[in-house]
């Protein structure tokens, strides 16, 4: 839940609106939002939130805050590929297919993360 | 070309390859090595038989973060550490991260940097030279001639033979450094034959043992590529990336991991991340530049010294 709370306040942060569960709230943004978004902070080597849940169209961004580039790749190595990501560099990806979406850094393959796109 | 390059050939590509920094200096006597940290190796009178080498490693050209304002700078250090060396070593190994991002100017400045000290380098890849659009085209282009697969290659020197192998290219989600099944099945072959007698030296850029999983600090295939070797008497294998010293001995083979030119890294565990440790500055200069080694003589582990670019 924590993990949630930190990728809200993330997206926040950023000036990039979450939508997804605005809409009770915002009436006039609960009709189909074409641009969600949602973002990803790579910190510490660590991708945060690890698991990030969205539904299809979200556009997720990647931000690195680490003083050491990172990249963003897709377990399969094609479905997203940044380039290299150094300090507050970004990368985003639309997903368009309901799935689960594991992804690394090549660099560091030790850090891991996943993406689960939801049916709108 | 087989990996066998005649010495004229291996000689040229010592010489293509103009590179260096500072490290540990080696030295190998009667068929075994051992190492002495350069305060050591000024004040040593010069050896009446074998040779010596350093490793250097980490140089990280291009890094500007707080925990280095200028990694140019303190690379430089280390070269003027290496001129004033009164025994000149035979050559430099560069164990990867030349560069902070690949990029061709980093590379320039790393390459009139290193140029000043007059001898060949040897070089293996970090991650951090492979991030280039190419993915590792700007490095081979350098440093990759009369080279296998990713840039791996072994030459001897005055008996001794070196194998440089390459663990960071298409690593696995979740693992750690690979060499990958080609690579070893060329190691496999490049150590058949040769007499068990015979010192091995193996240079790589991540550590080929595990010295930190979770930050992945070690070689997920490395296990193959050590039972390969273990036959041997006298096997010495130098890693940096992880920009401190760890050594460890198992059986005859000796590992040692370089100090970065660069910045200080925390050891595993030991802090949020392997992110750049932030030093006072004036302490970094202490946590930086020259590494020694443990290496086996017969059984025993030799002396070690340090040097520092802050001595």
């Amino acid at each position: 839940m924590s993990k949630t709370l930190k990728a809200g306040a993330a997206a926040l942060a950023l000036g990039l609106a979450t939508l997804t569960g605005a809409g009770v709230s915002f009436p006039a943004l609960a009709q189909a939002p074409a641009a969600a978004s949602a973002a990803v902070k790579i910190d510490n080597f660590v991708f945060g939130p690890q698991a990030l849940t969205v539904t299809v169209g979200t556009t997720v961004t990647w931000i690195n805050q680490d003083d050491i580039p990172h990249t963003v790749v897709a377990d399969d190595r094609h479905t997203f590929k940044s380039r290299v990501l150094d300090t507050d560099e970004r990368f985003s990806f639309t997903f368009t297919k309901p799935g689960e979406y594991g992804y690394f850094c090549s660099l560091h393959p030790h850090m891991t993360g996943k993406v689960i796109v939801k049916a709108g | 070309m087989t990996h066998d390059d005649t010495p004229g050939d291996r000689r040229g590509f010592l010489k293509c390859m103009a590179w260096a920094g500072t490290g540990a200096l080696f030295t190998v006597s009667g068929g075994l090595a051992s190492s002495i940290g350069l305060d050591q190796a000024v004040a040593a009178p010069a050896k009446a038989q074998g040779f010596t080498f350093l490793q250097i490693s980490d140089s990280h050209v291009g890094f500007n973060k707080p925990a280095n304002p200028d990694a140019k700078a303190t690379y430089q250090e280390a070269v003027s550490k290496i001129l004033s060396l009164p025994q000149k070593p035979d050559f430099i190994l560069h164990t990867g991260d030349i560069t902070q991002l690949s990029k061709d100017q980093e590379f320039d400045d790393a390459d009139q940097i290193i140029k000043q000290v007059g001898l060949p380098v040897f070089h293996v890849p970090g991650e951090h030279d492979m991030l280039d659009e190419g993915a590792g085209k700007a490095y081979l282009d350098r440093f990759g001639k009369e080279t296998k697969g990713a840039g791996w290659y072994s030459f001897d020197h005055k008996g001794v033979h070196f194998v440089a192998l390459i663990n960071v290219v298409n690593l696995k989600a979740g693992g750690m450094g690979s060499l990958g099944a080609d690579q070893l099945e060329w190691l496999e072959k490049d150590l058949s034959g040769r007499p068990s007698s015979q010192p091995i030296v193996v240079f790589a850029h991540i550590p080929l043992w595990t010295v930190y999983a979770d930050w992945g600090w070690g070689t997920d295939d490395a296990a193959q590529a050590l039972s390969y070797l273990k036959r041997f008497g006298s096997v010495t294998v130098l890693n940096g990336h992880i920009h401190q010293i760890t050594q460890k001995v198992e059986g005859n083979i000796a590992f040692h991991t370089a100090r970065s030119t660069a910045f200080p890294q925390p050891v595993g565990g030991q802090g949020p991340s392997p992110g750049p440790l932030k030093v006072p500055t004036e302490q970094l200069r202490s946590m930086l530049g020259i590494t020694t080694a443990t290496f086996v003589r017969g059984r025993e582990p030799i002396a070690l010294v340090d040097q520092t670019l802050a001595t």
